[in-house]
């Protein structure tokens, strides 16, 4: 279950929210972060951002641009060092560890939390059959039967129809929404905990959005999915949380955070109800 | 229902990805033990020297990270070890430049005094005494042949990598490989072209222009080359939104293409130039050796650092040997100035 943890702003939220009693079932956090920031450089980005992800559940975080969701996301997975300015404080819980604690190497998080980018990204040198294993040949994984982990994983990330009598072709003769399928299932090829996708239909057409949907609905009963999403469709077709981020000319922070019928048919902040409902943002 | 509550208080960026300064203590601890290993190495074994003291220092290095992967936490101890040893490669590659540094100015210092960058020597053999004559005559003659090389070379080096990589005509393929076989040309094969056509045919004497030719020669490859590799970087999606504005190709190449990869041409340039910066053999042959300093390039020989270092060091005796160190330290300098001038001139306005 999900709770708005933050009490980021005015007087008038200085106890955190509670989420509607439908959520009051209990249910075990996959992940979960307590007080996160983030800067780049001395900009502040992303200020006291405290959620949790529930496990088995697809969240989206949704708000608009430059808000920081997707500064968020990279730091679940630790890809927010890569860059050289890049700073944080906070804890992000997976299994009850902390991940930035001393000594936790980040590969090995990254095998647990995996990540699907914005843009399609196949390794171009490789096939489609040599994509889906790259995870666990880069990771020196053993494999027992590959031909099975490769049409489970295409199956599970609904490319396996497309895809099972060429796979020896290389991923870059693959149309943009199968690609992405294809990245899909590369990151599923190490079974992660918790997959983290940063707008991944933002570049596909309608057709090729609806089968990713479908694939994250079907992903999502045996992982804890986090979805970054500009669409709000999208996000209230996806996601059974959702979590709605704001700038407003300073760091960005969570608003809300809670079930995604309550975010889109009663939301507890003003602003959330504006944007959901477009009106601004 | 499980709530966090985390109050909104003042916290400080950290960054928890970078090396702790508990890791870098255990680092210095690491080579220090090693250091200490390797002294006692040397006492004991038939290894001596510094030379010893280092294979003994490396050798206790391999040694010890491999034990202490089996006592502490193993990706910490592989970590600790790779850095380490990475470290002492760094070291290991340093020796080297590090001690033609020290080298060249150690002995080339006393060659040093009030007049020696402002006098030449056309009074003064190389074997008198150090507080007499200079080499001005070939700094000048240096600058100016690397002037007029630059002249020739960096536009043409340019517009060859433009036609390979921009205009794709239907020779690159050609321009391409010869660019890459000229690479393989020998510095006095090239000295010989310019003797045996300019200085023969057209000149009849040496110059400095020869000279500077027989330069062009050789830097064009490198500049060429490099000019090519800089211009493979810029990615298409920005010649299509210059075309998309309709502009032409030449407009596409020049203001947009160019200028975004205006530090890497100069670093290009720069490259070519630090390269034929020290070529003795093809002067030789084409602008020769000359004791006086002259601004004529277009006739007659011409004083250069190589050729000076060349000629003072076959004269043999200890001042004149002297001498060549020094000429050796004043074209490192040149070189080095060279270098620091193009990156800050590269640098400025963001060009990547």
């Amino acid at each position: 279950m999900i709770t708005m943890l933050t009490n980021n702003t005015s007087a008038v939220e200085t106890t955190p929210q509670q989420a509607s009693p439908a959520s009051e079932v209990e249910q075990t956090s996959a992940m979960e972060t307590r007080g996160i920031h983030a800067w780049f450089g001395k900009n502040h980005v992303l200020r006291n951002v405290s959620l949790q992800f529930p496990s088995n559940s697809v969240t989206g975080l949704i708000g608009p641009s430059g808000c920081g969701k997707s500064t968020f996301l990279r730091l679940l997975n630790r890809m927010h060092e890569f860059i050289p300015t890049a700073a944080m404080a906070g804890e992000v819980f997976l299994d009850g560890q902390d991940i930035y604690r001393p000594g936790a190497a980040a590969a090995e998080l990254r095998l647990r939390v995996g990540m699907v980018f914005q843009k399609p990204n196949p390794f171009p040198s490789m096939t489609i059959q040599q994509n889906v294993l790259a995870g666990p040949t880069l990771s020196k994984t053993k494999v027992a039967n590959k031909k099975d982990l490769v049409e489970d994983c295409l199956t599970r990330a609904g490319l396996w129809k497309e895809v099972k009598d060429r796979l020896d072709a290389y991923g870059s003769s693959l149309s943009g929404g199968q690609q992405q399928r294809l990245c899909i299932a590369r990151a599923l090829a190490v079974r992660p905990d918790v997959l983290l996708m940063d707008e991944p239909c933002s570049a596909l057409d309608p057709g090729s959005t609806l089968r990713i949907e479908e694939t994250i609905h079907e992903l999502s009963e045996s992982m804890t999915i986090v979805i970054v999403t500009h669409n709000m469709q999208q996000a209230a077709r996806v996601s059974d949380y959702c979590a709605f981020f704001l700038s407003e000319d300073g760091p960005g922070h969570l608003v809300e955070a809670d079930l995604t019928k309550v975010i889109f048919s009663n939301p507890s902040d003003q602003r959330t109800a504006d944007y959901v409902q477009g009106r601004f943002g | 229902m499980t709530t966090t509550f985390v109050p909104d208080k003042l916290v400080k960026p950290a960054r928890p990805w970078r090396r702790t300064h508990r890791s870098i203590l255990a680092m210095l601890g690491f080579i220090a033990i090693a250091g200490l290993s390797s002294t006692g190495i040397v006492a004991v074994t038939g290894l001596a020297g510094p030379l010893g003291w280092y294979v003994g220092f490396v050798f206790s290095l391999a040694v010890f990270g491999f034990l202490g992967s089996f006592f502490r936490d193993r990706v910490v101890a592989v970590d600790l070890f790779a850095t380490v040893l990475i470290c002492t490669a760094f070291m290991t590659v340093l020796i080297p430049w590090v001690s033609i540094f020290y080298s060249v100015i150690k002995r080339g210092a006393p060659a040093f005094y009030k007049g020696y960058l402002t006098t030449d020597m056309l009074v003064t053999s190389s074997g008198e005494a150090l507080n007499l004559g200079g080499l001005s005559h070939a700094i000048v003659g240096t600058l100016l042949m690397l002037a007029i090389a630059a002249l020739i070379c960096i536009p043409l080096g340019i517009i060859a990598a433009i036609y390979i990589v921009e205009i794709k005509g239907r020779f690159a393929g050609a321009v391409r490989f010869l660019t890459q076989a000229m690479s393989g040309v020998p510095s006095i094969v090239a000295g010989l072209f310019i003797y045996s056509t300019l200085v023969i045919l057209v000149f009849h004497s040496f110059s400095g222009i020869a000279g500077a030719c027989a330069l062009a020669i050789l830097m064009l490859p490198t500049v060429t080359r490099t000019a090519e590799e800089v211009l493979k970087l810029v990615p298409d999606h920005l010649r299509a939104a210059s075309y998309a504005l309709g502009a032409s190709q030449a407009q596409t190449t020049f203001r947009v293409v160019l200028p975004s990869v205006r530090s890497g041409l100069i670093t290009a340039s720069v490259l070519g130039l630090a390269r034929v910066a020290g070529e003795t053999a093809p002067l030789l042959l084409t602008s020769g050796y000359f004791i006086k300093l002259t601004t004529n390039v277009g006739n007659g020989a011409i004083g250069s650092l190589p050729t000076y270092i060349f000629s003072t060091l076959g004269a043999g005796t200890q001042e004149s040997v002297t001498r060549a160190w020094g000429g050796a330290c004043v074209l490192l300098a040149l070189i080095l100035i060279l270098f620091i001038g193009a990156r800050s001139l590269g640098g400025r306005n963001k060009g990547r």
